[in-house]
């Protein structure tokens, strides 16, 4: 329908700058140390822009400037916090368009995604938190005729955040919003995948926040993330990865005595109940595409439901039509709105990708379809490109247990209803979980009885602000998308007045 | 190839091999960073890989399996020992497999220290049927 116009060809909607700094105190900065790193497109496998590559200098003048602006800003009205929050909102709804070819060309997805999800998504998200601080009562309790208690919630101050390449600017905004809502000052640490389209949006927004209030460092995990997540000058670190990295963080912050909150990912599984197949109607369809969306956004989602589970009786039926509905996905130009399978974020992700494919191979999964990397040829030649992948095989393989983070499916079959639960359960992680049945009762047991923060009954994929979303096991600690996530980024301080003139009478 | 030692009490085969890059990239690091060791990440993102941290920087615990274990130095005469961890609840899905540690072309973050390089280690595996070939 529309292909966008690559960066850096005439009627692009964004032109890229050559070099990209720090965002620090409202200002572009430098790099302490003068070295900058490529940012590769994975659309083309090319660089396109070189970005500050920050170290622990460039963390320390970000965290000078955040707690320069935390006071302020903390003690600004939640009114005027709020309308700071709408103004970016609007800003972004404004900006869609460049912002999505930003988007595709950092991270390589789809660009009707970015288009109809992560930033009208990341707007709202916006506009969710502007009405949640607004709304957020204390309380108070009168203890007895001359003592009242009153609780209030205050910021933490500087806090810092350390987010993932997959939805860049959609992963930086569920952590942005709420902490900014609560009053905090923020230092963000973007991926070094992803480093760009972060920074295009604040040079949009940069005007509307008071300087120091959001400070953007990019850089090497290693030399701009571990002087973050290790500082004693945060009060709190949120992080959104893998479960190696998710220790290293608890680490630091227990060092720091700081909570941290953490999304480590899943293997979630989608099960369908032979119910689904009583009728081949819209619901079907629907559950149909339920299963095809393990290539949403390429498969590089922590709730991707890389495992499907089908119910005996529909097991062949569903799963050929599965198969049939996943050979017509779009693969193609990222530009291109008709494509809805792009690039994967990096060749380190392909590789690892091609690496799982083997592993199921070697551990006798049948391969169903796809299974090879793909060269779309011209200019996309040398892009990350993977075809969508089904296997089949058992819950025990490593293929069903790993997360593989590709549009790779491991399909199995499940024989009543414990043998779904038991199924679905038989794993580390615990954050997402689709449950499709025509029978609401059913479909309410299962979703009680999985065991993971996010249960999807009869849908997948959608996460409208509100919807409290976290994991249950090793996917991680704590709830974004919903009010809940203030409690992450306040501080109760609590008033214990007394309105008497008498002394105790103890001394 | 590079086969570590045997760590797993009550077995007698290698689990774990650094391929030829992962060997010479590991040197490398050792220069900059001083001694290394391994922990295999799960999760999203940057996970499913080894993760590649100065020796004292990630704290293991009794919940974590020592792999295999290797002497990079290539002179006899110096000791540059690398570990190589994962988590017990891990272990237990992979004990049917042999790990070889390589290196790919890449971007890679969480805290890994060969990222600025680069690139990027990865596992290639060698599924058994069993856990019994390494006893």
């Amino acid at each position: 329908m529309t292909i966008y116009a690559a960066p850096g060809t005439p009627d692009s909607l964004i032109t890229f700058k050559s070099r990209y700094e720090h965002w620090i105190g409202g200002e572009w900065v430098a790099p302490a140390k003068g070295m900058y790193f490529e940012d590769i497109t994975p659309v083309t496998g090319r660089p396109f822009a070189e970005v500050a590559r920050g170290t622990a200098e460039d963390i320390e003048a970000a965290l000078d400037a955040a707690h320069k602006a935390a006071p302020a800003w903390g003690k600004t009205s939640t009114t005027e916090r709020a309308r700071v929050l709408n103004a970016i909102a609007d800003v972004i709804d404004d900006n869609r368009e460049m912002l999505a070819v930003a988007e595709t060309w950092d991270n390589g997805k789809a660009i009707r995604e970015p288009l109809n999800a992560d930033l009208p998504l990341a707007a709202d998200h916006f506009r969710y938190f502007a009405s949640a601080i607004r709304s957020q009562d204390g309380d108070f309790q009168e203890m007895d005729g001359t003592m009242t208690a009153y609780q209030y919630h205050e910021p933490l101050g500087v806090v810092g955040q350390i987010i993932p390449w997959n939805f860049p600017i959609l992963m930086a905004v569920w952590k942005l919003a709420p902490a900014l809502a609560a009053g905090n000052a923020v230092v963000l640490k973007p991926a070094e995948q992803t480093p760009v389209s972060i920074l295009v949006l604040m040079e949009l927004i940069g005007d509307i926040l008071p300087p120091g209030v959001v400070n953007v460092v990019n850089g090497f995990g290693v030399e701009a993330g571990k002087p973050l997540a290790s500082s004693n000058r945060i009060r709190k670190i949120a992080f959104t990865g893998e479960t190696t990295t998710g220790r290293l963080i608890l680490q630091y912050a227990s060092a720091n005595i700081i909570p941290a909150t953490l999304e480590l990912g899943g293997k979630s599984p989608n099960v369908f109940f032979s119910d689904v197949a009583d009728h081949h109607d819209s619901f079907y369809d629907k559950a149909q595409e339920g299963f095809t969306l393990f290539a949403f956004n390429q498969g590089e989602v922590c709730t991707c439901p890389s495992r499907a589970l089908i119910e005996k009786p529909i097991y062949d039926s569903f799963l050929g039509d599965a198969i049939e509905r996943t050979r017509k996905a779009v693969q193609g130009n990222p530009l291109d709105t008709d494509t809805q399978v792009g690039a994967q974020a990096s060749n380190d992700q392909l590789e690892k990708i091609l690496s799982y494919i083997d592993i199921g191979t070697q551990e006798g999964a049948k391969l169903l379809l796809g299974g090879e990397r793909a060269d779309l040829g011209g200019d996309l030649s040398d892009g990350y490109y993977v075809q969508p992948t089904i296997f089949e095989g058992h819950n025990r393989m490593r293929l069903f247990q790993e997360e593989i983070f590709g549009p790779v499916v491991a399909v199995t079959s499940f024989d009543g209803y414990d043998d779904a639960i038991s199924i679905a359960n038989d794993t580390l992680y615990g954050l997402g979980a689709g449950v499709w049945s025509r029978n609401g009762n059913v479909a309410y047991r299962a979703g009680r009885d999985i065991q993971a923060g996010r249960v999807w009954v009869n849908n997948y994929h959608a996460y409208p602000a509100g919807a409290a979303f976290g994991g249950y096991k090793s996917s991680g600690i704590g709830r974004e998308n919903n009010k809940l996530a203030l409690s992450h980024y306040q501080q109760t301080k609590n008033l214990l007045v007394s309105y008497s003139e008498e002394p105790l009478g103890f001394f | 190839m590079y086969e570590s030692q045997v760590t797993i009490e009550g077995e007698r085969h290698s689990r774990v091999a650094l391929s030829d890059e992962a060997l010479a990239l590991v040197r490398r690091l050792w220069t900059i960073h001083g001694p290394l060791m391994f922990h295999q990440s799960g999760g999203c993102c940057d996970g499913s890989s080894p993760m590649c941290f100065p020796v004292g920087d990630f704290h293991t615990s009794a919940h974590d399996v020592l792999l295999g274990a290797w002497d990079i130095a290539s002179d006899a005469d110096v000791s540059m020992p690398v570990e190589f961890w994962m988590s017990r609840e891990q272990f237990d899905y992979w004990s049917h497999t042999h790990l070889t540690v390589d290196v790919v072309r890449g971007r890679g973050s969480g805290f890994s220290v060969e990222a600025p390089e680069g690139l990027r280690f990865l596992i290639r595996s060698r599924l058994m049927d069993s856990a019994m070939p390494f006893v």
